[in-house]
């Protein structure tokens, strides 16, 4: 009955403005089926990861046997430490970088060559991903660096920047400097107008900036793949090599572990800029 | 008048500050932002291009002797009589990159319209909820992402076995490893991308437009087609863009939804660092996919002069 309830609920939310001159009929079941054909692989990949059998595709009964065997492998928790110390020193490089230069272009005086500046701070976001982590691995290679974690944060903080300066740039251009010349006029000195006003003014951009740079960091695999080396593997780089070796129902469980640790950071973040708005 | 007004500004501004202090702020402030990316973009950029015109070391690495061999490489073969074949192999590899990067595009295209028109329709909180389910599985692992396909599409697989359960089927062909498991792996990835910067048009959208447009006894579909989509061209252009650069270049759907036998231009380059050990081919080729990637976005600044990236909102 509730079944049938919850169709017609759905027919309605598709047919009922088709009086409506806006009204497009087909773009709602469209939407329907893009909404199904987001989800349903990850719920493929959650469903069989408490499948007991060894065999994926076969289902046998329900079991949380492989996440204890996940959370029991060496590689993985190995993988992830590099992964969250990689993400959390590139995480800080960049934010810090493009702090500072994003504060120059949208608050100092007389600043020449904005657009330039922009321009080769983004330059990371214009160029295909795969030429950056070729090109790196030849200058790494030429240096002769040869420590796995130190190349990785390298890489991972320059192409992090453009990520981290968007927003606190976008904030920085959303707001007007009245209340820092208010603070001047009031005889705070330039750090004090810094601390006081700017800071906290800009420390949502700050965020967002760093919650981007830190997700784009350990979500990265292009650059890790090819960089790393050295005995360090980040967490992407893991799982590759595991799907390569074939579906398992254990992969299946830190697929799911992995989704839900991002659930748990990315819907806080969306709260609270959900709020500022 | 201005000039003056600006000069006056301008001296008023130096008198308050002095000059030096304030130009090695900005410098301060800039300064790490262009060491980083001076260091580790411009410079191995040049790297790049300079190991693709050198000779190739077949234990790796490349030797510093001058030679456009390895662009040759590309185009041509030499037989055993040393003389110049021509060589589609790796032609066909650029050509399948760049169709499967413009199919990818289209088809997010096709769907993306409707689904962020049928958003823009929804309350507020409707809005925000929906918005917020298509950036979701954005913030999930690539790997994962295309893995949950590896899962769905191989030989034995979700979707095939489910097939066989029904009776719908038995035993057919893998559907992994060709350029269909490709197309969904890239779809699906990149969607959202393309569904955002639309919806951010469609939001801009004067809904008088519309309404006037049927007013005047317009069918729906001409209004949607003399309205609506000139109107959303710029979204529609943006997301293009953010769909097919980085599908030219990507490298985890070819790997694994696409076999040995049909490779991207993306796995290409990788294997020339990590199997083949071909450096210099692999320098040029990355060079040669650099030249599309700037043709394409110089060949569309060129067309619409205007802004095109304002509604890219990742």
């Amino acid at each position: 009955m509730s079944h049938s309830n919850n169709q017609n609920a759905l027919m309605r939310f598709i047919t009922a403005k088709n009086k409506d001159v806006k009204h497009y009929p087909g773009f709602g079941l469209i939407s329907v089926a893009f909404f199904l054909f987001l989800y349903l692989p990850i719920l493929v990949v959650i469903t069989y990861s408490f499948n007991s059998n060894k065999i994926v595709s076969v289902w046998q009964g329900f079991s949380f046997k492989w996440y204890l065997s996940a959370l029991q492998n060496e590689g993985l928790m190995n993988a992830v430490q590099v992964s969250l110390t990689v993400a959390t020193i590139a995480t800080i490089i960049a934010t810090s970088v493009a702090t500072a230069a994003a504060l120059v272009l949208s608050r100092g005086k007389e600043v020449k060559h904005v657009k330039l500046s922009e321009t080769v701070i983004n330059l990371p976001l214009m160029l295909p991903e795969i030429v950056f982590a070729v090109a790196i691995l030849i200058l790494f290679s030429q240096l002769g660096l040869q420590d796995g974690l130190t190349k990785l944060i390298l890489a991972h903080a320059c192409f992090c920047i453009p990520f981290a300066f968007l927003p606190i740039r976008a904030r920085l251009q959303g707001m007007t400097n009245n209340l820092e010349q208010a603070a001047q006029d009031l005889y705070a000195n330039p750090w004090i107008t810094f601390k006081r006003i700017t800071l906290p003014l800009i420390l949502p951009g700050i965020f967002a900036g760093a919650m981007l740079s830190f997700v784009i960091s350990m979500d990265d695999f292009i650059t890790s793949s090819i960089v790393s080396g050295g005995g360090a593997t980040t967490l992407p780089v893991y799982i590759f090599s595991l799907v390569k070796q074939g579906v398992s129902p254990e992969l299946n469980a830190i697929s799911t572990l992995i989704m839900l640790v991002s659930l748990l950071l990315v819907t806080p973040a969306w709260m609270i800029s959900k709020r500022n708005k | 008048m201005n000039q003056i007004i600006n000069n006056a500004h301008k001296q008023n501004a130096s008198i308050n500050k002095p000059f030096n202090l304030r130009l090695s702020w900005n410098l301060i402030g800039l300064m790490p932002a262009y060491l980083v990316m001076f260091f580790l973009m411009i410079i191995p950029l040049g790297i790049i291009f300079y190991v693709s015109m050198m000779t190739s070391d077949p234990y790796g690495g490349y030797e510093a002797i001058f030679s456009l061999e390895s662009y040759q490489q590309i185009l041509f073969t030499y037989d055993w009589d040393d003389n110049l074949n021509l060589n589609f192999q790796y032609l066909i590899i650029i050509a399948r990159t760049l169709l499967l990067a413009s199919a990818t595009a289209i088809i997010c295209l096709l769907i993306s319209f409707p689904v962020a028109y049928f958003i823009s329709r929804q309350s507020n909180s409707t809005k925000a909820l929906l918005l917020y389910l298509i950036t979701l599985p954005f913030w999930v692992s690539m790997v994962i992402r295309v893995y949950a396909w590896v899962l769905i599409l191989s030989n034995d697989g979700v979707l095939e076995s489910s097939l066989t359960f029904l009776g719908l089927t038995s035993g057919m062909d893998s559907l992994l490893y060709n350029n269909n498991a490709m197309l969904v792996g890239m779809v699906y990835s990149y969607i959202p991308l393309m569904i955002l910067p639309i919806y951010a048009s469609i939001e801009k959208l004067d809904a008088r437009l519309t309404e006037a447009a049927s007013d005047l006894y317009s069918t729906r579909l001409s209004t949607l087609t003399k309205i609506i989509l000139p109107l959303c061209k710029p979204g529609i252009v943006a997301g293009f863009i953010l769909v097919f650069v980085p599908c030219l270049g990507t490298v985890l759907e070819p790997m694994l939804l696409g076999g040995g036998k049909t490779m991207m231009m993306g796995n290409l380059i990788q294997n020339q660092f990590s199997i083949a050990r071909n450096w210099s081919f692999g320098a040029s080729l990355a060079v040669v996919l650099l030249i599309i990637v700037m043709l394409f976005l110089m060949w569309n600044a060129r067309k619409s002069s205007r802004p095109i990236v304002e509604g890219s909102a990742v």
